[in-house]
């Protein structure tokens, strides 16, 4: 009786484990994509502002909300993660 | 190449008036959101709203400022800036819920889900007055 209930508490704590580690997991995979997002949209603003500098103000805010709204979905991914933790 | 790293950009920058912008509007909707999550999580529900609310508001400033500084120096390191910058907010973010998530004033769902709000919703409502200004280049809009 006493061997089960210590393989209960075991498996308990296994499952704890890996809820927290696919939990880790999911989140780094939910970081990758906006990552990707904002490299390119990085990039290719930077290429903008390098051949065309008059138009900086207007390429730096339409970049800025760029990042801003692909890190939303970062952040979906990290309150998913703290839930589900 | 070249290009990229020596061009600098020294006029006024705009990702620093779209974050006062913003800061103000997440400033006058905040009392509204903590009520809300106030009313449905209970006193957890509103000091976590608060709590969402201070981390959205302060990672645009982030960001913002982070843009705005290296932009003045070069191309190049703004967009390593913008790039790191990245990785080393959402650490940051992340630091800041785990310190409290266990915490007795913490509601976790309150806490996710003012950020996103208030993230989405900022940006949503800023989108509007920047469009127009992009279409109508010599208009003022007014601003609430």
């Amino acid at each position: 009786m006493e061997a089960f209930a210590h393989f209960v508490a075991t498996a308990a704590d296994d499952k704890a484990t890996a809820a927290a580690s696919s939990a880790g997991f999911a989140y780094g995979l939910a970081a990758i994509g906006p990552g990707i997002g904002i490299g390119y949209i990085v990039g290719k603003s930077v290429e903008a502002m390098a051949r065309q500098p008059e138009a900086a103000g207007m390429v730096r805010t339409t970049m800025f909300l760029g990042i801003a709204f692909t890190e939303a979905l970062a952040l979906i991914g990290f309150v998913v993660f703290i839930l589900i933790k | 190449m070249s290009e990229v790293i020596t061009t600098a950009l020294t006029g006024p920058a705009p990702e620093v008036h779209i974050t006062k912008d913003m800061v103000r509007r997440g400033l006058i909707v905040a009392p509204a959101l903590v009520a809300v999550c106030g009313v449905v999580w209970g006193m957890a529900g509103a000091a976590s709203s608060a709590y969402g609310i201070a981390i959205v508001l302060v990672n645009f400033a982030l960001a913002a400022m982070l843009v705005a500084s290296t932009a003045r120096i070069s191309l190049g390191l703004m967009m390593g800036a913008v790039l790191f910058g990245y990785l080393i907010r959402l650490g940051l973010i992340m630091l800041a819920v785990l310190l409290v998530k266990n915490a007795g004033w913490i509601s976790l769902p309150a806490l996710g889900a003012t950020i996103i709000v208030t993230h989405l919703g900022l940006l949503i409502w800023e989108l509007k007055y920047v469009a127009i200004s992009l279409a109508h280049s010599g208009l003022k809009p007014a601003r609430p």
